[in-house]
């Protein structure tokens, strides 16, 4: 599949954020990615569903840059961001990733220092990028932890003392504090009982409307795609076998495999 | 007239690739709409009446033709726009009422329809007032104004949907059996509304259980019936 919907008409000339173009990714036999490509406008929301194995979060680790595939290019629209983010060497990627792109993982233990303060992982986020000042520190942290609804009366508690609904309020905080240019979300709902889920998700479609943060979401839950996505992508097998506005993919499926996921839906 | 709407050769059909089989909805339907009109689609159960409004909207995708719109930025085709430019001439210019309303956990009446004027950049304070008196014109009481309408009634979750809906002027408004459920008083109030609206230029095009609900709105009909006339201009109302 090519950069979605390059050749379309255009009324507004605003220009993509983020373009992924040919990303292909094997690990021995496997083919994990098979040139994936996708856009993102900035404020926009792309949704990625797809069964398991089907490649979603292998091509959301790549644009977090924890994969580096075979082949492909991905660039972010930003100041002083340059060139094929795939080709940066370590530092730079680190640099990059703790201070333009958040993210929040299903396992709260591969985003979050489990037994330090939850503040204290919010404010590493923040020293990475340089502030040093402890009193700048504690107060961006906790806007940080307000805005993601985390009842700042429990915010030197640890995460493994945490509820798992807390635990992704904490990841969440820790991915905002920086304003990121770009959010992803890998499941962030996976897990956590449909109260929390209801909550979890009100925050971000929060987020969404007053900071317009640019997200990228993977869940195989389509209720929470749905719920949050302007565009969905649909992956099967490494691949992209359909994408479109949210409402269409799942109102008008094309494909034979997301008519099936959508129809399987209860 | 300001044209709004340019419809040609537009066609829509469903492959069930489950069955191996295509059916087709509608096929080669033109149609035009200037802004403050009102066009009213008739014609019988499975005539693709809804069909051809939500390909219009996109929710649906046209096999052929064209859905030129007539946007403050310029004509597009809307069969072919990219994504984003839909996404976003959603939030500003086109609007979709249906009978149902799209309730999320945890998120009040009031704040559910403020939203389309928060997303078009109204501020919290004036979004909030604005909720408030269309809650009110609608009939909902005030102490659900607050509450979550995930556990409403049907009826007034309608309510609360069309205060949604209807808030912010739009250039082009698509009407799926709004009125269906509601109550005399509500449907008065909705009649009102959409009158305001179009007085204002908004151009409409819908489909109504019981058409008698809005005879004193509509300009024209088209009855999508196979072999029916593709359009006529109604006699019976003096507009």
């Amino acid at each position: 599949m090519t950069v979605q919907q390059m050749d379309a008409p255009r009324l507004i000339t605003t220009r993509p954020l983020l373009i992924a173009q040919g990303v292909s990714k094997s690990y021995g036999s496997v083919k994990a990615l098979q040139d994936v490509s996708a856009t993102v406008y900035p404020g926009e929301v792309l949704g990625i569903v797809g069964e398991s194995g089907s490649g979603k979060s292998t091509f959301l680790r790549s644009l977090n840059l924890e994969e580096t595939p075979d082949s492909g290019s991905y660039t972010l629209d930003l100041p002083d961001v340059q060139g094929n983010l795939f080709d940066l060497d370590r530092f730079a990627r680190r640099m990059l990733c703790a201070t333009k792109i958040g993210i929040v993982y299903q396992n709260p233990h591969l985003g979050l220092l489990m037994k330090h303060s939850s503040s204290g992982n919010v404010a590493e986020r923040l020293l990475v990028a340089g502030e040093r000042r402890f009193a700048v520190l504690r107060e961006k942290a906790r806007e940080a932890l307000d805005a993601s609804e985390f009842p700042l009366s429990r915010m030197d508690a640890p995460p493994v003392e945490l509820s798992g609904g807390m635990q992704q309020r904490v990841q969440l905080a820790k991915a905002i504090a920086l304003e990121p240019a770009l959010l992803l979300l890998d499941e962030p709902t996976t897990g956590l009982d449909v109260s929390v889920q209801a909550l979890v998700l009100d925050t971000l479609k929060r987020l969404q409307q007053e900071r317009k943060i640019t997200m990228v979401i993977v869940s195989h839950d389509l209720g929470v795609i749905r719920t949050l996505a302007d565009r969905v992508m649909v992956m099967k097998g490494g691949r992209v076998v359909e994408a479109g506005l949210a409402d269409q993919v799942f109102q008008d499926p094309q494909h034979a495999y997301t008519q099936q996921l959508v129809h399987a839906k209860l | 007239m300001t044209r709004i709407l340019d419809v040609r050769g537009l066609s829509k059909g469903f492959e069930m690739h489950h069955l191996g089989a295509q059916m087709q909805a509608f096929s080669d339907i033109s149609l035009t709409l200037d802004a403050g009109e009102f066009l009213l689609l008739k014609g019988r159960n499975g005539a693709g009446k809804s069909t051809l409004l939500r390909t219009l909207y996109r929710s649906y995708l046209a096999q052929s033709g064209q859905i030129l719109f007539h946007s403050s930025h310029g004509v597009i085709d809307l069969a072919r726009a990219a994504d984003v430019d839909v996404t976003f001439l959603r939030r500003t210019e086109i609007g979709f009422v249906t009978q149902f309303l799209t309730a999320r956990p945890r998120v009040s009446a009031e704040a559910l329809v403020a939203e389309p004027l928060r997303l078009a950049g109204h501020g919290a304070a004036d979004a909030l007032e604005q909720a408030r008196h269309w809650l009110a014109a609608f009939g909902v009481k005030q102490a659900l104004w607050a509450a979550y309408p995930t556990t409403f009634s049907g009826g007034e979750q309608q309510k609360v949907n069309l205060a949604r809906a209807l808030i912010l002027p739009q250039r082009l408004l698509m009407l799926d059996e709004p009125t269906a459920s509601l109550d005399a008083s509500a449907r008065a109030a909705l009649i009102d509304r959409l009158a305001d609206l179009k007085a204002q230029g908004t151009a409409m095009i819908g489909v109504f259980h019981h058409p008698g609900d809005v005879a004193q709105l509509i300009d024209r009909e088209i009855d999508l019936t196979p072999d029916a006339p593709q359009m006529e201009d109604r006699t019976d109302v003096v507009v």
